[in-house]
């Protein structure tokens, strides 16, 4: 799962690029600009990563090691 | 005078909020600066998202659209949604459960005690400081010119000068967060973010109905013409577009974002912030950069373009939706502002006065004494510097500073996933940075002369399309376009080195000047409205080049470089050096894997 994870974020980062709508002035819709539809998708595929890594790759470790109440001794120290 | 009186309410309220918050606070820093680490799921989304909004993501992105057209939608809102949950994802996330375990407030707290320096922690402050001042500023000249613009009448006069507009959000910047602190501010910014959030959407259902013939109409028009380049990407070069990418590193190292991440009552508050994340950023700069390349058709020629929208506004819809814009444009202003005025005030406090003996001297009390009166005493400053100093160096160095920032991360990933990493690294990619960003200055100033012209106004495009309300209110219609670069931003709203880099503008006579470069478009010559490059040195061919606003390397931002080479020093120098003791390496890595070597640094700091 962990490498279809970093997968998927690749493949997000290079369909960011979307040099194939560079010149692109069609519209989508019949109002939107084919490049900022592209991109308005692309904003919601990034939402859609982001809740996949929270399902399959959140670093629940961090949440048990924190304690409920901040140590006093390292926080006057800081 | 509505929408003066819109805005006036809602600063009000914004002191009020304040006021109440101070009601409800403990005499301690951690309450003062993180709310006592005690935000819930939706505050804490709504206050982290307020905090990397500024206006440039209302004003700027449609004045840009303006200019560049629809690609700057990719360039900076669509790369930034991307990024930015991700660094909240991997680093915000480390960074709040450091923050619980050990109590860190700052980041330097946490390089400081990670790597076991104390005057190289100093260094990394005083970098980060010196890039977040700038902002601080730029952000109250913003609100002023706002105010002002808003404020003025059909003569031209305006209501609230500059210099009022600016103090009145000082002043209600002061008296949030010298109240509030953390609390008053996040309180603030559900109000803030909810009230720009729903900005854009309402401006273009309400636009629409005005504009004769509607969005489709004029857009097919438009593609027929010259400034139909507004609707693909044309104006923007191919590297500019994937060196800014790199921007949004910058985000989870604004002092103020990684303060904030420390400020979650629990980890789930990350979860649905980094999944909305990506949406709120489109509900926020998909419809300003839709109304930019609208405003390039119904009003072309204007010379500052970041007024597109409010013209637009003055023109197409009532009067309280430009007071409603008005409300929405301070809130970003003040969203933003008021958390970098917290963070100066929380770096002092705690990497300086109380590092350097405040703690022991004064205790927690006198150490809230301190944070309060550096807050009066910042903005008094801010808002002295930015009566008397041209906006366009502080813009400037704004843009520097997003670089800057995202050349840091390698530090902090370092810091948060490389056991071997070391103080002597971290030193390396600091003074790096530094070194990149005078040597950026220096390159930008030297090559100001030379640089190609601004971009010459959109020719019309369906000019007439447009029927809308006929001199309804003229006031901002005829005088409102704020300055240039009003306040400009966030990742989420990155003023960016990239920022304005210029469209086509022929300069005849002048032979170094040609389309694009390496970093044009292939094929695209000024008729598409392809940037123009000017080499800075013609000697050393394509190495530096200059754009209207901006130099680049090889075509690449400077932040290409800057992050790699902030990522190499770290390496090799790390490797070259050190590592904190294992009693460290163990505190921060406690699965025991990895730490390869173990020795006491041998080198006095």
């Amino acid at each position: 799962m962990k490498w279809l994870l970093t997968l998927l974020v690749i493949v997000l980062y290079v369909l960011h690029q979307d040099f194939w709508n560079w010149s692109d002035r069609s519209l989508v819709f019949g109002f939107l600009p084919v490049g900022l539809a592209y991109h308005a998708v692309f904003c919601i595929a990034a939402a859609c990563m982001m809740a996949l890594l929270v399902r399959f790759a959140w670093p629940a470790e961090l949440e048990r090691t924190a304690p409920d109440t901040v140590d006093a001794t390292s926080e006057a120290a800081h | 005078m509505i929408p003066v009186i819109v805005v006036l309410v809602y600063l009000a309220i914004i002191a009020l909020i304040g006021y109440v918050a101070y009601q409800r606070s403990k005499n301690n820093t951690e309450d003062f600066f993180l709310a006592g680490r005690s935000i819930g799921p939706i505050v804490f989304f709504l206050s982290i998202f307020a905090t990397n909004m500024t206006a440039f993501a209302i004003l700027g992105s449609s004045g840009m659209a303006y200019k560049r057209g629809i690609g700057v939608f990719g360039l900076m809102a669509s790369s930034s949604a991307f990024i930015i949950p991700l660094t909240i994802f991997f680093i915000g996330t480390r960074l709040w459960s450091l923050g619980k375990r050990f109590g860190h407030m700052t980041q330097v707290s946490f390089f400081r005690d990670r790597w076991e320096c104390t005057s190289i922690g100093t260094v990394i402050f005083a970098l980060s400081a010196i890039m977040l001042l700038p902002y601080m500023i730029v952000s109250i000249m913003g609100g002023g010119t706002v105010l002002e613009d808003i404020s003025r009448g059909a003569g031209g006069a305006a209501l609230i000068p500059f210099w009022l507009g600016c103090a009145i959000v000082a002043l209600v910047v002061t008296i949030n967060v010298f109240f509030g602190g953390m609390r008053g501010i996040v309180w603030v910014n559900v109000f803030q973010t909810i009230l720009f959030l729903l900005f854009g959407v309402v401006a273009v259902m309400v636009i629409s109905q005005n504009l004769h013939g509607g969005y489709g109409a004029l857009f097919a028009k438009m593609a027929t013409t010259r400034s139909g380049a507004l609707l693909a990407r044309d104006r923007i070069p191919t590297l500019e577009f994937w060196s800014y990418t790199l921007i949004p590193l910058s985000s989870i190292m604004f002092p103020h974002m990684a303060i904030m991440c420390l400020s979650a009552r629990k980890m789930s508050a990350f979860k649905n912030t980094v999944i909305a994340y990506p949406i709120a950023i489109m509900a926020v700069w998909l419809p300003c950069v839709f109304l930019g390349v609208v405003g390039a058709a119904v009003i072309p020629g204007l010379a500052n373009s970041d007024g597109i929208l409010l013209k637009l506004l003055t023109q197409y819809s009532p009067l309280w939706l430009a007071g409603l814009l008005g409300a929405g444009i301070i809130s970003a202003v003040m969203g933003s502002d008021c958390h970098q005025v917290l963070a100066l005030s929380t770096m002092f406090t705690k990497d300086v006065f109380g590092y350097y003996g405040g703690n022991e001297k004064y205790g927690e009390k006198g150490n809230v004494v301190f944070a309060r009166a550096f807050v009066l005493l910042a903005t008094v400053i801010a808002y002295i510097v930015a009566l008397n100093t041209p906006l366009s160096i502080f813009e400037l160095a704004v843009r520097f500073a997003f670089s800057g920032f995202a050349a840091m991360s390698p530090i902090m990933i370092a810091a948060l996933f490389w056991k071997r990493s070391t103080k002597w690294g971290a030193l390396a990619s600091t003074l790096w940075v530094g070194f990149c960003l005078a040597a950026t200055w220096w390159l930008q100033s030297t090559s100001d002369s030379i640089a190609p012209k601004p971009p010459s106004a959109p020719p019309a495009a369906g000019a007439s399309a447009g029927a809308g309300r006929q001199g309804g209110a003229p006031r901002a219609a005829q005088a409102g376009a704020p300055r240039p670069g009003t306040a400009p931003g966030t990742p989420g709203s990155p003023t960016s080195a990239g920022a304005q880099n210029g469209t086509s503008s022929e300069r005849p006579g002048t032979p170094a000047v040609r389309p694009g470069g390496r970093a044009g478009v292939p094929g695209a010559g000024p008729a598409s409205g392809a940037p123009q490059v000017v080499r800075i040195f013609p000697g050393l061919g394509d190495m530096f080049l200059r754009s209207t606003a901006t130099v680049t390397i090889y075509g690449f931002l400077p932040v290409v470089p800057m992050v790699l080479g902030s990522a190499l020093w770290m390496i090799l120098i790390s490797l070259m050096t050190s590592p904190p003791s294992k009693s460290t390496i163990d505190k921060y890595f406690p699965d025991g894997s990895g730490a390869t070597t173990v020795e006491p640094d041998p080198i006095a700091e």
